[in-house]
């Protein structure tokens, strides 16, 4: 069923960026991933969703690294993801993260949390990455804030400059873990707006997100996952209208309904 | 249903002074509290007096006063002054105690040019900078060389004695400590296990049994003519087992960091040396500053069991100062002025951990 889709979202770009084929992975004796195949063209907007527990977190994981796996390939951009640090490392230098914890660094502030990467890794100069981070806090509204630490800010306010952050070494993908699951409520849209920017954008996204106001808005593809596998892909008009599986009929009804 | 308009806010209301409810809510609160409140103030009724007579009011402030003149009721402070030289350089050679106050002026000179630096972008250069030059600097003026005349380690002693002890322990096992710290997290098999052995063999060992073994059996694995320095040999000893305890000090740091840390510094693509220095050890050391600083504290105090081993440090020149026949008898001085001493440098190290607990603070600010 990807194939057909993918052959109609012509308008983004012709290569798969990411491959990944027969995933398999287990914690100890639990199999937390089962056999998954995925491929995602340059500038798709992919949203995973699924119970808890069901690997989704875990497959974004594993896409740069952070979860090793026993059986499978993921390659990234031409590079095939293994136990060598130069490759590890080649393939997070193009992909970043966004935590459900945001994760910033508390002992820096802002500004400096956005500039680690690019002077460490990226070897830029200090008033190069200084300039784009500064810009890049502007696109997501909290340029007033590059001189406090993480731990002045509000929830919805360190996300953003997780965000920021995460944009900051120019990725060609990024990967979301449930930004929005640790947040107060009135705080969830100021961080989806962001999102829904970046989307506008062309860069290849996989948002692991119970949003489903924005995966309709802007995802190309939904899948669904279960028990460690993809139980259904779709579009968002069918994934939401003419859900297939009575698993996802069930989860639609139970998420939908709050 | 019902519409609520906003209060005003307004002050807490003031029933007391403060001084009086201070002291209903801290000394007499309950039965018990009262009752140990009084025990206090009797205990100091008891003590206060004799300890204030002895120091103060029948003590002897004639400092050309000898032995005999002083008299036994109170203090004899003339004591403190006729040794104070020996008690600060120990047996220092007379003419070279320059050397030991330039060494020391220096430390307040890079001190207090440093603080004139705080907002510099070249502070670190410096901070680490001294670090490296100093102690060479240090070394030829105690030791000698370059034109100055040696003084064997056997003629230091006194405070001067007890600083350089304590400042090589401090400033050498540091680093060691967080190597092991590091060490002991790692996932290398083979570093992890030295680490764990060293670690924990040292940590279940007395100071006084390293002291001992550095003294007598590391002499035994150089050759039979080789003279080994002595003061080198405690210095060892003394850094071995601090080490230890830094490193153990320091895990505890590292193992209070989330693991959302390390992940966020993978993610972006930090290599491992990066994470390290960059992500982890900063907040792991922040969060050790205040028992890194109290270990360093107990070694300080530890320092004074290098007297077994032969050396003079501070506190064993009480007992040289008091067997000399004109001083008989003193050794009570000797001991309130060395208390006094290390009670003001500990005090003064431990205010400073907490400015530096404040200033690193980034949490609540």
């Amino acid at each position: 069923m990807s194939e057909v889709i993918n052959k109609e979202i012509g308008k983004k770009g012709c290569c798969d960026i990411i491959e990944i084929s027969g995933l398999n992975k287990w914690y100890g004796d639990f199999h937390a991933l089962k056999s998954i195949d995925l491929k995602v063209k340059e500038g798709e907007i992919i949203v995973v969703c699924g119970p808890s527990g069901s690997g989704k977190s875990t497959l974004i994981r594993c896409v740069n690294y952070l979860e090793k796996f026993q059986e499978g390939s993921i390659v990234v951009d031409g590079t095939e993801l293994s136990d060598d640090v130069k490759k590890i490392r080649q393939v997070r230098s193009e992909v970043s993260m966004v935590f459900q914890h945001f994760n910033l660094f508390p002992h820096l502030s802002i500004i400096d949390n956005l500039t680690l990467a690019p002077i460490w890794v990226h070897h830029e100069t200090k008033q190069e990455a200084k300039e784009k981070a500064l810009q890049l806090l502007d696109r997501v509204g909290i340029k007033d804030q590059a001189d406090k630490y993480p731990n002045q800010l509000s929830g919805g306010q360190q996300q953003r400059v997780a965000i920021a952050r995460a944009l900051c070494t120019s990725p060609k993908i990024m990967l979301f873990d449930e930004p929005t699951s640790a947040l107060d409520p009135e705080m969830i849209s100021e961080v989806l707006d962001v999102m829904v920017e970046l989307a506008k954008e062309g860069i290849t996204m996989i948002c692991v997100t119970h949003e489903m106001g924005f995966a309709k808005k802007v995802a190309d593809r939904i899948i669904f996952m279960d028990e460690g596998q993809v139980i259904e892909e779709n579009k968002p008009d069918s994934f939401f209208n003419n859900p297939e599986s009575d698993r996802l009929k069930l989860f639609l009804d139970q998420i939908l309904s709050q | 249903m019902a519409i609520y308009s906003l209060k005003e806010t307004k002050q807490p209301p003031q029933s007391q002074t403060k001084a009086v409810a201070w002291l209903k809510e801290n000394l007499f609160s309950s039965v018990s509290n009262v009752a140990l409140t009084f025990i206090a103030l009797y205990l100091i009724y008891l003590l206060l007096p004799p300890i204030l007579n002895w120091t103060i009011f029948n003590a002897n402030f004639d400092l050309t006063a000898d032995n005999q003149s002083c008299g036994r009721e109170g203090a004899c402070w003339a004591f403190i002054n006729a040794n104070f030289k020996m008690f600060i350089y120990g047996f220092y050679p007379q003419e070279e105690l320059w050397r030991v106050n330039t060494m020391f002026g220096i430390i307040v000179v890079l001190v207090a040019f440093g603080s004139l630096l705080k907002t510099s972008q070249y502070r670190a250069h410096y901070i680490i900078g001294s670090f490296l030059i100093y102690p060479i600097v240090a070394f030829i003026l105690l030791y000698g060389g370059l034109g100055l005349e040696v003084v064997e380690t056997d003629k230091w002693g006194g405070l001067t004695l007890t600083v350089v002890v304590a400042a090589v322990g401090i400033v050498a096992s540091f680093p060691l400590g967080i190597l092991f710290a590091l060490g002991r997290q790692s996932k290398m098999r083979i570093v992890k296990f030295i680490s764990v052995v060293y670690i924990e063999f040292v940590r279940g060992v007395p100071l006084i049994t390293i002291l001992f073994m550095a003294s007598v059996v590391l002499p035994l694995f150089f050759s039979a003519g080789m003279d080994f320095d002595k003061l080198l040999r405690a210095l060892i000893g003394i850094t071995l087992f601090q080490t230890a305890y830094i490193a153990e000090v320091i895990r505890g740091g590292l193992q209070a960091i989330p693991r959302g840390q390390y992940e966020a510094a993978d993610a972006s693509g930090l290599s491992f040396v990066q994470k390290t220095v960059l992500v982890i050890l900063p907040q792991a050391l922040k969060i050790s500053i205040p028992n890194i600083v109290g270990s360093f504290i107990a070694l300080f105090k530890d320092t004074t069991l290098v007297l077994i081993i032969g050396l003079f440090d501070m506190l064993a020149i009480v007992g040289a100062a008091t067997s000399n026949s004109n001083w008989l008898g003193r050794e009570a001085e000797g001991y309130v002025f060395v208390a006094m001493v290390i009670w003001v440098i500990l005090y003064s190290m431990s205010r400073y951990s907490k400015r530096l607990e404040v200033r690193f603070s980034t949490e609540h600010k």
